[in-house]
């Protein structure tokens, strides 16, 4: 789908695309970035509109700087910032921009009817668009992108804006883009947690360098963990403890939960246990009835995406709940990815934000 | 159902007696790409500024104005078919001079809703993400412009023209009469339409649109009045067919003058020369070239 060689932009003063290589699959591919980490420019060098300094990129299999028009009539493109004019309705926009597409007539308000049904919108398409609210106008903009039927489309921050329940309806409209529509999509969000849930692929980009490329299921399946957390008795006055020690000894990965992969400080109660296979579970109940401390919770958890932002140059030990005895299971058997919890303080703040609202994985 | 839009193969049933088909439908017809577009785009734009495709209230005043700039040509048609005058008593090239603030008065109203609403509300790099390019919108919204312009500017002397020939004077006289009139508002939306959008162009704010361009057309008009009395007033006319030059109004009349066989409006009528006239051309195309520079200067930055 998209094909980049090593592809730079520089401005006088700033460097927006450093050698930037990758490989895009049809598929709902998720560009994460931090603000002015090149997203936005490395997607107007894709629809042709701004020429690389060097390096070169194809998308569908043209050429960006040769070829910018014939992309772009076989590419969709969501903006990021409102552009939809308030005093015509949803419906004359849609088919203008269809037009604008190269549809003929006929076929344009067609597929503005259909594709405005798609996206959600019925009656109050034939209302001007002023009094739209922002989900519905971030309807109208993902429609403009589809109404021509791309091969692929690139949604620039889609979920800018809305509340949760607007938030989860455009991400599954997203999904369907690809499954339903047979629609490739590339989108770009600073919310990790809307494109693990969304995106086949995931592309990191860092200061307008490739931080990372691969699919969603290897950043997030790879090492599933448990998360449980015991009460304590008169028999066992640190039940978390003694959890540790005993899970410890039955050969188990486990380390005290510290922070969560989104920051967020959690209980110094909580262990995390590495899901080896199902015995995990059988293993971790035994041991809890065997101490005869009451369990409180046992829950999946994921890794997430989030924590491919912590570094791993961390190497020593520091426990971030220092409240739990017990050195931690070791480090070095985790993924390099996965010891997140070890980080500097400093820097999950930071990260943190990268990570917005998300909700925790179940 | 055209035979373009084809189901996709594998996703929803259709059958002749189902409406409403939930699935996606592929589009497999043509794509007319970027000449196509920037067809369309000029159409839009053109039938926006007569409000056609828009709200009902934004029709109200293109429409009013079309009518105002109508009216004296009926009224005068009437007088010259039912008092049998032998010419008419309104020269072609001398209706859009007399109108000017008509004129005026809709370019102000019309050139900011053209560029400065796609501006404002940032629709422009919609555009920019489709086949078009920079010089496909410059060149469509300038074309729409100055056609609208010409329609509000020719449908009068239409009108002029129809009368006269229905009050039966000369053929040729009134054909003749008819042309230079057409050629003349053709060089007066050119450049009425470049410079209304070039100044629309510079701000996303309606309102200062409105302004500026009323600004743009009256103030050197005004002044260029004013220096022309005082410079027929101490005996200098050949300064006053000079200095028609420097507003837009009278650059048409000047041109029109000495080409087009028109009446200056110029104080005691010292309208320029043939000599003078080929500078007042110049300077017209001039003015017309220029402003389409500039807006392609400006649509550089505006992208997405």
């Amino acid at each position: 789908m998209i094909a980049t060689e090593s592809l730079s932009k520089r401005y006088p003063r700033v460097t927006a695309l450093d050698r930037l290589s990758v490989d895009i699959n049809p598929g709902v591919t998720g560009l994460v970035g931090a603000n002015g980490a090149g997203k936005s420019t490395l997607i107007k060098i894709l629809l042709g509109l701004s020429p690389a300094t060097e390096g070169s990129a194809r998308v569908l299999g043209l050429d960006v700087a040769t070829q910018g028009a014939e992309i772009r009539e076989r590419v969709g493109y969501m903006p990021e910032h409102d552009c939809l004019p308030p005093d015509v309705s949803a419906t004359e926009f849609v088919v203008h921009m269809a037009r604008m597409s190269g549809l003929p007539p006929t076929a344009a308000r067609e597929r503005t009817a259909d594709t405005l049904r798609h996206v959600g919108l019925y009656e109050e398409r034939y209302r001007p668009m002023g009094g739209y609210s922002t989900g519905m106008k971030q309807r109208v903009k993902l429609a403009q992108a589809l109404v021509h039927d791309p091969k692929l489309v690139l949604l620039d921050e889609p979920t800018n804006g809305l509340d949760p329940v607007g938030r989860d309806e455009m991400l599954g409209l997203i999904r369907r883009v690809h499954t339903d529509f047979g629609i490739s999509v590339l989108v770009t969000s600073h919310l990790l947690g809307e494109l693990e849930r969304t995106c086949d692929h995931v592309v990191v980009i860092d200061g307008g360098t490739l931080l990372r490329s691969s699919s969603t299921d290897e950043f997030t399946q790879a090492t599933g963990s448990l998360a449980v957390e015991v009460t304590d008795t008169d028999a066992c006055p640190d039940g978390t403890g003694a959890l540790l020690a005993a899970l410890d000894g039955a050969g188990l990965t486990t380390r005290p939960a510290g922070r969560t992969a989104d920051g967020s400080a959690v209980s110094g109660r909580v262990l995390l246990v590495d899901v080896v296979d199902e015995r995990t579970y059988d293993i971790v109940r035994d041991a809890v009835a065997g101490l005869g401390i009451g369990l409180v919770r046992m829950e999946q958890r994921r890794h997430r995406i989030a924590e491919l932002f912590r570094d791993d140059d961390a190497p020593a030990p520091h426990p971030a709940a220092p409240g739990t005895p017990g050195a931690p299971g070791a480090p070095a058997q985790a993924p390099a990815w996965g010891a997140g919890w070890q980080q500097k303080q400093k820097k999950s703040d930071k990260r943190a934000q990268q990570n917005g609202g998300s909700v925790d994985a179940a | 159902m055209p035979p373009e839009t084809t189901t996709a193969p594998g996703r929803g049933h259709r059958s002749q007696d189902v409406i409403h088909n939930i699935g996606y439908r592929d589009y497999s017809g043509p794509r007319l790409g970027r000449a196509y577009a920037r067809r369309s785009l000029f159409s839009q734009s053109l039938r926006g500024a007569y409000g056609l495709g828009r709200s009902a209230k934004s029709k109200v005043l293109p429409m009013t104005l079309f009518g105002v700039m109508c009216l004296p040509a009926a009224i005068v048609v009437a007088v010259a078919v039912t008092t049998k005058m032998n010419r008419l008593p309104m020269e072609y090239t001398r209706y859009a001079i007399y109108l000017q603030a008509v004129i005026g008065l809709y370019l102000a109203a019309q050139a900011p809703q053209s560029v400065s609403r796609d501006l404002r509300f940032k629709t422009v790099p919609l555009y920019f993400s489709r086949p078009i390019e920079r010089v496909d919108y410059v060149v469509a919204k300038f074309a729409a412009m100055a056609s609208a312009l010409f329609v509000l500017t020719a449908t009068p002397l239409l009108v002029l023209y129809v009368g006269a020939l229905l009050a039966k004077l000369d053929f040729a006289e009134q054909t003749k009469g008819f042309g230079q009139g057409l050629v003349s508002v053709t060089l007066l939306s050119l450049l009425f339409a470049g410079i209304g959008l070039v100044v629309a162009a510079l701000t996303p704010r309606r309102g200062f649109g409105v302004a500026g361009v009323i600004a743009v057309l009256t103030i050197p008009y005004g002044a260029v009045t004013t220096v022309q009395g005082i410079a027929l007033a101490s005996d200098n006319p050949s300064l006053v067919s000079w200095l028609g030059l420097f507003s837009p109004i009278t650059l048409v009349d000047g041109v029109q003058t000495a080409f087009l066989g028109a009446t200056s409006a110029f104080p005691e009528t010292h309208g320029p020369g043939t000599g003078a006239g080929v500078v007042y051309l110049a300077v017209l195309l001039g003015v017309i070239a220029g402003s389409y520079g500039l807006l392609m200067s400006r649509y550089r930055k505006a992208g997405l």
